[in-house]
């Protein structure tokens, strides 16, 4: 990946400077980056991640927003933006969140470390308060050696004064200069590089930086990590003095919510919310409209018209296009009229889980049966993500801690998660049949998935990282904040999917021309009627299934079974191959041995399980 | 001693952090070796949460069984 130079990417003029935000992640970066930009904001992705970066102007600044990081390097995809982002920047104006000092400090020292001009937003300062602490601003600006201004974001106090005192932004005092050795290497990493930021990472041993000026990098981490560390402590003993206990509430309401009797209960509350949210409102209301009204009843009759005048529909060109599977039909439809609300839905609720602080707490609860399945409790929100889409799921992957647990949260995603589209076909299906038959599927499903993930647990080699998070404090989320994250998930979700499911509709459409689909249809009817005692049309609902998941679960609703054959079907078609838009996003975010392995692997437990299942009832 | 075996609401000092990673994680969120803490809560089978002044940590509970702990009385 090319490394480390953002103005590739950013049109910045020649003489503007580069005004960096920086802080950890939900500081209140949004609000300082909209006060000084305005509604005047370019969104660019960063190539290499599915990470926007915002920025805009403000009077000769180009002000560029970065990623929420704990430090800069190169242990994630918002670390390595962050990294180029701050290490290019001509001012940081660092957001500092002062209830956390001892979190937050560490990034505000390394950037000072680096040699480049900052300035502190001291935040939350009325929290602060609120939590009995006393913090000595001017002492705090002292030891650190850069303009320490304190601010509440929020009510918009201090911002003005962050603004007209950007021309005070310093490089400030270094946590190193207490060691000969490592500013000695500096300087002579600094002459190699041409610069103090990426001279620093190098000595920290990030690969990239050091890659990019051919340099074997030393790996000085842990050394000046340290010092930055015991420096950090030592200006926060200084400054930081607690006058009393503060507000117990969210502590006690936080402690509640990681202890299983009361957590579980609570968790259950909030997927209670989250069905109300999407399962209902979303998934009937809304889509119902989207869907149903707009795009079948208005747009594609519109759009079926217009290209027939150009294309004959019963050519090949015009079944890609409009045809059954066409990409301006249903590839459009399915996309945004049913995809991009449910995403939405799922994307509103994450950003109000994560901006509460409420998230963390539900990794720490459920991190116990995720560490049986080989994942820990971050990957709770990929797993929450794939009953709204696996393909949206498959992608937030990235954000587990090793390959290892890449692989099986991918393949639990892809075998036993049924995603929002199919949830609700299954839903109708199996409401009717009463709470015996409701009991086994959802019991078969889970069981399915445990055994799946203890299994891979078991033959992958390698070993999963474990859960270390920060638990933030509970706070009341904004809501501009929540919309905007909303924004900016859902956006890079459809562009990176989007194309994705109208290549899967050409491959369909492919194979339904050249007869593929009606051979597999043939292949497959022993094992549906011998093996699993189903109807033989219930072939052509796994074929579709193939296809997307729901039209599989829907393939089922008009045949006549009973039910016990119902509900044999519907854990056949759960467990069933990913839709063939999740199927192209796992070679993506994997390789094609390994998404393969997992197509054929879900073909096996499907029917496999169906089998049994079909046997016992 | 290790992480998993303080109870709730016991002063403790880091010994040993093994993993390099780890190591650079936790220095970042506050923790290094030799830093005083305070165990906030133990879920049971899961993570330890730790903290210090007002920042909270939580730690899966085998990583916990290899983090060396001395506790302060």
């Amino acid at each position: 990946m090319e490394c480390c130079n953002i103005t590739h990417y950013i049109d910045i003029p020649p003489g503007v400077k580069k005004l960096v935000l920086a802080g950890n992640p939900n500081v209140g970066k949004s609000i300082f980056f909209n006060f000084f930009t305005g509604i005047y904001v370019a969104v660019s992705n960063y190539p290499g991640t599915t990470l926007d970066i915002s920025s805009g102007r403000y009077q000769n600044y180009a002000v560029i927003d970065t990623p929420g990081v704990y430090g800069v390097s190169s242990f994630n995809d918002e670390e390595i933006v962050a990294r180029d982002v701050i290490t290019s920047a001509d001012i940081v104006v660092n957001i500092v969140d002062a209830v956390h000092l001892e979190r937050d400090l560490f990034l505000t020292q390394q950037i000072i470390d680096m040699g480049i001009p900052t300035i502190v937003a001291l935040n939350m300062m009325d929290e602060a308060q609120k939590n009995g602490l006393e913090i000595d601003v001017q002492k705090l600006s002292e030891e650190l050696g850069v303009p320490v201004i304190p601010t509440v974001a929020t009510r918009g106090e201090g911002l003005e004064e962050v603004k007209t005192r950007l021309d005070q932004a310093c490089s400030g005092v270094s946590s190193l200069t207490s060691d000969s050795n490592i500013i000695e290497r500096l300087n002579d990493l600094t002459r190699k590089a041409g610069n103090r930021a990426e001279a620093l990472l190098i000595l920290e041993g990030d690969p990239h930086v050091a890659e990019k000026y051919n340099l074997e990098p030393p790996n000085y981490r842990e050394e000046i990590y340290r010092k930055r560390r015991e420096r950090v402590n030592s200006v926060i003993d200084n400054v930081v003095s607690r006058v009393d206990e503060g507000n117990s509430f969210k502590i006690t309401l936080g402690r509640l919510m990681v202890r299983p009797l009361t957590g579980i209960p609570l968790l259950l509350l909030a997927l209670y919310g989250l069905y109300q949210l999407v399962g209902v409102f979303i998934a009937q209301t809304v889509v119902g409209f989207t869907e149903e009204t707009f795009f079948l009843g208005i747009y594609e009759p519109f759009i079926r018209e217009t290209v027939r005048n150009l294309v004959s529909p019963t050519s090949l060109l015009g079944k890609l296009l409009i045809g059954e599977f066409g990409i301006l039909t249903m590839a459009i439809t399915y996309t945004f009229g049913l995809l991009l609300p449910l995403v939405i839905g799922f994307y509103l609720f994450l950003a109000l889980m994560e901006d509460s602080g409420y998230m963390p707490r539900i990794a720490a609860l459920v991190d116990r049966l995720l560490t049986s399945l080989g994942l820990n409790g971050r990957a709770i929100i990929p797993m929450l993500l794939g009953f709204g889409c696996v393909t949206m799921a498959t992608i937030t992957t990235r954000l587990l801690g090793s390959t290892r647990e890449r692989i099986i949260a991918i393949f639990l995603l892809g075998l036993a998660v049924p995603c929002s589209a199919q949830l609700g076909v299954i839903a109708g299906l199996i409401a009717p049949l009463g709470p015996k038959y409701f009991v086994i599927y959802v019991l078969t499903v889970f069981a399915v998935y445990v055994l799946a993930g203890t299994f891979l647990n078991k033959v992958l080699p390698g070993k999963s990282t474990d859960l270390l998070i920060d638990l933030p404090p509970l706070r009341l989320p904004r809501l501009g904040n929540v919309f905007q994250k909303t924004y900016i998930k859902s956006r890079s979700f459809i562009r990176e999917a989007g194309p994705i499911f109208a290549i899967g509709a050409v491959f369909i459409t492919l194979m339904q021309e050249t007869g593929l689909l009606a051979y597999i249809q043939e292949v497959v009817a022993p094992i549906t009627v011998g093996w699993l005692g189903l109807p033989k049309e219930t072939a052509t609902a796994f074929i579709m299934g193939i296809v997307r998941r729901d039209f599989g679960a829907a393939g089922l609703n008009s045949l006549l079974m009973t039910p016990s054959q119902t509900t044999v079907s519907l854990i056949t078609i759960t467990l069933f191959v990913p839709c063939i838009a999740a199927m192209m996003i796992m070679i993506k975010e994997r390789n094609w041995r390994e998404a393969v392995a997992i197509w054929f692997g879900s073909w096996i437990t499907a029917f496999g399980i169906g089998g049994i299942v079909a046997l016992l009832l | 001693m290790t992480l998993a075996d303080v109870k709730r609401g016991t002063k403790f000092n880091i010994k040993h952090i093994p993993d390099e990673v780890v190591r650079a994680q936790a220095l970042r969120l506050g923790i290094s070796e030799g830093a005083q803490l305070i165990c906030d809560e133990k879920v049971p089978g899961g993570p330890v949460i730790i903290k210090r002044n007002l920042q909270e940590i939580a730690i899966g509970r085998n990583l916990a069984k290899n983090i060396l702990i001395e506790e302060i009385n």
